[in-house]
């Protein structure tokens, strides 16, 4: 027996140790394309934060992973299975808290709780009510007297209550106040711990930030990119403030440096990555008499990313931002 | 120019908040305009409809109070009857049988339920309602005072009954209706306006008791059916039972007499009830917290029973509360049929044209006007069945079957769960139809075997009941926008099996209706070939639908 353990802990197969393996999604609703060719990569244990705007396309990657929606074209794998055709022996293995978590008005939460974990082979009863007391639920309110916040804790009680390998979640804290934000982001690390595969779909940064081993960002339907948020910060701009001996010149003229401003021996601009290490050398060439650098924020992340976007619709179509939003209201 | 309309408003809501007196009332009249503007389709739609039911029972009216003497003295013996009197009214009505008369017994006890339905739903709308889905607490940021609301909506509900009163005022003298009086028929929609205004005042009260629409206009209507129950109880009983009549505000305003005896001063007692449990609303409702009800919500179990995690258990459950209800109300349908199927013979004799229609079923006259009400029976069964399995379109588009398919529970097991419920609550509820009907029927009758024959003619309609549900599966699988369409199923079977029997249409239009191949038990003999068909294109549509089911695409919410 224990042979076995250890031959299944040791020699991993290829395939296992890939979570979930999406490529070349593609997804339509009428004319809206709201999937265009995404790609998703988690690996098995780790905790993959899905960012992007409203209308990105998360939700619809969630559903298609779920088997409840069929894709046009490309293909998904689910912990080695087809998340269509495979769908009920996938679904007794992982958990799902929707964004919008509705519930049956006449059955109390602790029906719901119950009814969701069972239907999907059981749950941990202490686990249960340990959860049910740290989101401070009342378990016998009837569903149509829950407030948002209340219905998402539901949701988020009966997935963690399981012991589904993986979790889906989409926005799940949406809802949640900042204690009870605290709490969900404890129990994800604990499940996390137990070596349990977390994608999580968001747009709360300091969450992504916290939480996530890497992430995936989309925009349109497709994935822009992906990694963990160290490779990201490389590959973007540090700000730099520096105090120097003397007036620093020249400075504009090294590539990479951005928003330059100087006053005196006082300057501040940013810079690529990829050039850090020219800039601050010039610096250092002038005499450095203090230096902070910030790391770029997720929020300056994700701004890079969809600030062309952004002014691209600002000039050529109001539109685009009405397409963003119907591609994700449209399954309606 | 577009300053002067801007500040028009504003100045008004100035000059509200500058009188302590009707501070509480501030923005009332603007509330109240777009109540009704709100409710512009649906309350005229109400009135109108009202109006027309009443209408549309002139000629009934006319053909039951015969001039000749010896017919009248045989229906007046007919009406009089308990089952009759149940359903009518009180038996001073017939003490002067004039077609106004037999119009007023026939339809103000219905026009009062309508009525009181109509302000109910009104008042519980624009109060209740909307302070549980959190509208009425923007509204109430505004400068609107504490009782505006209540206030408009009352007013809102006062409008459509006072409209109501005043159209069936002007126009029943001129329906062609003889004995109807102008002062009768003023009489008459002042009742069914005041009854209005009961129960809107009713209403008042009950959406201050709990926090949830469902349970405000559940406890109203609780109200309005006791308050017909106890006349009903009154009208049939004598000595001390026919007190309860009196006890009814229905049973008040049902003695003002119009048409016969013209006595306004019942009304006045209704009109005190009106103002009264409206007041008592006004009261409550500076009791509680905007949102909140009087009454604690109730609370439940922490945990679900075995049988409730049990997909079919949870299916079952969900569709309790409408099987419970069609049970109840087919249950009370049947027996009311049933009480006056010993009468048919004396009721129809002089109806040439519908004994014509009935007799072509074959079978005596009794056991083919029993056969008509068994298709009228499984026609309401089948509305059932529509709603029922209906019930996962609607589970989907609400959002609520995401997590659950999100589960172990396949597609196929979750639909069928429900369509089990749906198909085998409808089986329930027609026969609890055929049960009421073939009890009271043989009771009326007095023939014991007839009992045995009205359940087997009830249970022949399942398969009709089945094919309804397939085809509402079939468009859930493949067509699911286009779910209503399963509605036309029952509405086209009432149609040509009901009407169309006057019309004499031919018979391909009755066998496009699933209902048109049943054997019109107890009148015709039993067949089992059609049964066995329609059971068979039921399974295939059903297998249809889940496969078209399987291969689709859930719509999120």
């Amino acid at each position: 027996m224990n042979a076995s353990t250890t031959a299944t802990a040791a020699a991993p197969s290829a395939a296992s140790t890939t979570a979930i393996s999406v490529s070349g999604l593609v997804k339509t609703f009428g004319s809206t394309r709201a999937l265009d060719g995404l790609d998703l990569q988690v690996a098995t244990g780790e905790v993959h934060g899905f960012l992007g705007p409203n209308g990105a396309g998360k939700s619809t990657t969630l559903r298609i992973l779920l088997g409840l929606l069929r894709a046009d074209a490309g293909t998904a794998r689910l912990l080695d299975a087809d998340p269509w055709h495979d769908a009920v022996a996938l679904h007794r293995r992982l958990a799902y808290v929707p964004g919008d978590v509705e519930l049956w008005p006449n059955l109390t939460g602790g029906e719901a709780i119950d009814l969701l974990a069972r239907l999907r082979g059981g749950m941990d009863v202490k686990k249960r009510a340990e959860l049910i007391e740290r989101f401070d639920l009342d378990p016998t309110k009837k569903g149509r007297s829950y407030s948002k916040g209340n219905r998402q804790k539901v949701a988020i009680i009966a997935a963690l209550a399981s012991d589904a390998e993986l979790l889906l979640l989409d926005e799940p804290t949406s809802g949640l106040d900042p204690l009870m934000e605290v709490v969900f982001q404890d129990v994800i690390l604990q499940a996390k711990a137990q070596g349990r595969t977390v994608l999580l779909s968001s747009h709360i940064l300091s969450q992504v930030e916290k939480l996530c081993d890497r992430l995936s960002i989309v925009r349109l339907g497709r994935t822009v990119q992906s990694g963990t948020l160290g490779e990201m910060r490389h590959l973007t701009r540090t700000t730099i403030e520096a105090e120097t001996d003397g007036p620093v010149t020249g400075l504009e003229q090294l590539p990479g440096v951005h928003d330059l401003v100087t006053d005196g021996a006082r300057v501040r601009f940013a810079v690529d990555g990829a050039h850090l290490d020219a800039a601050v050398r010039h610096l250092s060439g002038v005499g450095l008499r203090s230096l902070v650098s910030h790391p770029p924020t997720l929020e300056e992340l994700m701004l890079r990313h969809y600030g062309d976007e952004l002014s691209e619709r600002g000039h050529t179509s109001a539109g685009a931002a009405a397409d963003a939003s119907a591609a994700e209201g449209s399954p309606r | 120019m577009s300053t002067v309309t801007d500040t028009a408003p504003r100045t008004g809501a100035v000059r509200d908040q500058s009188r302590p007196a009707g501070q509480a009332l501030a923005g009332t009249g603007t509330l109240f305009r777009f109540a009704l503007r709100r409710d512009r389709v649906r309350l005229p739609a109400w009135v109108v409809a009202i109006v027309f039911l009443t209408l549309s029972s002139v000629k009934k009216a006319t053909d039951m109070a015969p001039e000749d003497p010896e017919k009248a003295a045989d229906m007046v013996k007919t009406l009089s009857g308990p089952a009759m009197l149940a359903m009518t009214g009180p038996e001073h009505y017939l003490s002067e049988l004039t077609p106004a008369s037999m119009l007023s017994l026939l339809m103000l006890g219905y026009g009062a339920i309508l009525a009181g339905l109509m302000s109910v739903l009104t008042v519980v709308r624009h109060t209740r309602a909307d302070e549980e889905t959190g509208t009425a607490e923007l509204v109430r940021s505004g400068v609107v005072g504490r009782h505006a609301t209540l206030t408009a909506a009352l007013a809102t509900a006062a409008t459509a009954d006072a409209v109501l009163g005043l159209l069936l005022a002007g126009t029943l003298p001129g329906a062609g209706l003889h004995g109807a009086t102008a002062g009768g028929a003023l009489l008459y929609g002042a009742a069914i306006t005041v009854i209005g205004l009961v129960f809107a005042g009713v209403a008042a009260v009950t959406v201050q008791l709990s926090a949830h629409a469902r349970a405000a206009s559940g406890a109203a209507l609780a109200v309005l059916g006791a308050a017909y129950a106890l006349r009903a109880a009154g009208d049939v009983g004598t000595g001390a039972v026919s007190v309860l009549s009196v006890l009814s505000p229905i049973g008040w305003i049902q003695r003002a007499y119009p048409f016969v005896d013209n006595r306004w001063w019942p009304l006045l007692p209704a009109l005190a009830l009106a103002v009264g449990t409206a007041a008592a609303g006004y009261v409550l409702s500076t009791r509680r917290d905007v949102g909140a009800g009087l009454l604690p919500p109730r609370t439940g179990r922490r945990g679900a029973s075995a049988a409730l995690t049990h997909p079919l258990g949870f299916a079952v459950r969900l569709h309790r509360g409408l099987v419970l209800g069609f049970s109840a109300a087919l249950l009370v349908l049947g027996a009311m049929y049933g009480s006056i199927l010993g009468d048919v013979d004396d009721m129809l004799k002089d109806l040439d044209d519908v004994r014509e229609a009935l007799a072509e079923a074959g079978g005596t006259l009794v056991e083919s006007f029993a056969s008509t009400v068994m298709l009228v029976v499984a026609v309401v069964a089948s509305l059932f069945v529509v709603m029922a399995a209906l019930r996962p379109r609607s589970e989907e588009t609400s959002g609520r079957v995401e997590p659950l398919l999100a589960t172990g529970l396949s597609r196929t097991r979750w639909a069928a769960s429900h369509l089990v419920a749906a198909l085998g609550g409808g089986t329930l509820v027609l026969l609890l139809g055929a049960l009421g009907l073939g009890l009271a029927g043989a009771a009326s009758v007095g023939d014991g075997d007839l009992f045995a024959d009205l359940l087997g003619a009830g249970l022949a309609y399942a398969p009709a009941l089945w094919v309804t549900g397939g085809v509402a599966v079939l468009l859930f699988g493949w067509a699911p926008r286009a779910t209503a369409l399963a509605w036309a199923v029952p509405a086209y079977g009432f149609a040509v099996g009901y009407v169309g029997k006057l019309l004499d249409l031919p018979g391909w239009l009755n066998d496009l209706s699933p209902f048109g191949h049943i054997p019109q038990l107890p009148a015709t003999e039993l067949r089992w070939t059609p049964l066995v068909l329609l059971t068979l294109v039921a399974a295939a549509l059903i297998a249809g639908g889940l496969a078209g089911f399987r291969r689709r695409d859930l719509e999120a919410k």
